[in-house]
């Protein structure tokens, strides 16, 4: 089998520390593309964490925009369905239905078309435009929500679609259903803790559905109880953090368990927003603004620790985000980067 | 000059519920500064310490984006119709 070699030019992180090692990545071969989903590759923070996290603290990122369907969200939803099979609730005649603003309704096209059913998904009239379009790309059907009333509004007005037709719908329900923290139990998690060889010591992701952080946290609490389990979330409810819920003043997911978390840490959609641009910049990485988050969140969490291996998750690549605020003052910022560090 | 205001869900706990609210003014700076008197703390939401309109935040007068007007110096009318809009979704 054809192997692609990660570079060979170790990082400075790496010279008192050889247990991570750099591992060839196999090219898979697979018939559906539900089984390309997983097996992310795991980044080691060099560029961006130097003189800023205390010198025994390395941070890795999960990349999870290498997923077919760019995101995080894939290993929900093939999860999800495939529970939905099993049980009978998914078959024949039937229709996949969500709520969702954008990365869960991909993945739920893109799993959709791959099985053969046809999905509806409600959200949001502001979600991004490259997403609408994609996810018509595969062929699901999109009903908007009233912008103003934000995710919540699409919660509702997809529960009265399914109301007045509850026959002809299956419903996922990323919030409620536990299928979707389990696709992190049996994924996301195994795999962190192979590609940190079991020295972990820190897992913080951001909080959406809480799907990510719920299943991976408690399989690595599986392995080694002393791991510490951190959700992500925004400051305050008025925040631009597509994806992420700002708990206290949501419909709290029943797949969130807060005594599960060890600690919670809050971010600023604005640093946020500027730590997209930097990553960019920085370490060559392009991705989303729940990455921008999950970086903030580390580098606050690493200034109180001593010896730690910290693991987040940078649920998908930036590229859906291009036409959106995200990018809005990014020229003033690139301006005065430039000033400073030409 | 009264206009009315739309107001999000993250921000209707400054509106004591309220979806919308009335505010006066003839710009749209003059409008958001009654309504932070009105409503205090509203404003934080959706300046910046500059005083620029946060970048999550969108602000339409009569349905166009302030950004493609003249931002808080659009002018706004007797019986005006604005809305904010936080610029995302919220949970995936």
């Amino acid at each position: 089998m054809a192997t692609i070699f990660r570079s060979s030019r170790r990082s400075p992180a790496d010279a008192d520390s050889a247990d991570i090692e750099r591992e060839a990545v196999p090219v898979q071969r697979a018939h559906s593309v539900l089984d390309l989903i997983g097996n992310t590759p795991m980044l080691e923070m060099t560029r961006i964490t130097r003189g800023r996290i205390p010198p025994g603290v390395r941070i890795f990122a999960k990349l999870e925009g290498f997923n077919p369907g760019g995101s995080v969200k894939d290993r929900a939803a093939r999860k999800m369905v495939e529970k939905g099979l099993e049980s009978g609730a998914l078959r024949p005649g039937k229709t996949i239905i969500d709520s969702t603003s954008g990365n869960t309704g991909i993945a739920l096209a893109m799993v959709g078309a791959a099985v053969g059913y046809p999905v509806e998904l409600v959200m949001a009239e502001n979600v991004s435009r490259e997403r609408k379009k994609i996810i018509e790309a595969y062929g699901a059907k999109i009903i908007f929500s009233d912008p103003m009333e934000s995710s919540d509004g699409a919660i509702m007005l997809c529960r009265e679609i399914i109301g007045k037709n509850p026959e002809k719908y299956f419903k996922p329900d990323q919030y409620n259903n536990e299928a979707n923290s389990l696709a992190h139990l049996e994924t996301t998690g195994p795999e962190i803790w192979r590609q940190t060889r079991g020295t972990i010591t820190h897992f913080a992701a951001t909080m959406g559905t809480s799907g990510t952080v719920m299943g991976t946290g408690r399989f690595l609490k599986s392995m080694n109880p002393e791991i510490r389990v951190i959700g992500v979330e925004p400051d305050d409810a008025m925040h631009g953090l597509e994806g992420l819920k700002h708990m206290a003043s949501s419909i709290v997911p029943g797949i969130y368990h807060e005594r599960e978390l060890d600690s919670k840490i809050a971010v600023g959609t604005e640093e946020s927003y500027e730590m997209v641009y930097t990553l960019g910049r920085d370490e060559g990485l392009l991705v989303g603004q729940s990455s921008g988050a999950a970086m903030i969140a580390s580098l606050k969490l690493a200034q109180s620790l001593t010896d730690a291996r910290i693991v987040t998750i940078f649920p998908d690549f930036g590229d859906k985000y291009l036409s959106t605020n995200l990018w809005i003052g990014w020229q003033e910022w690139h301006r005065k980067r430039t000033a400073v560090n030409p | 000059m009264p206009v009315r205001v739309r107001v999000p869900t993250p921000l209707r706990r400054f509106t004591a519920g309220a979806d919308e609210v009335a505010a006066e003014g003839s710009s749209l700076r003059q409008v958001l500064e009654n309504l932070e008197q009105r409503h205090p703390g509203i404003r934080e939401r959706l300046l910046d310490e500059k005083g620029d309109i946060r970048r999550f935040v969108n602000i339409y007068v009569n349905g166009d984006d302030v950004r493609f007007l003249d931002s808080l110096n659009s002018k706004v009318k007797d019986g005006d119709d604005i809305s904010i809009v936080p610029a995302i979704a919220g949970g995936r």
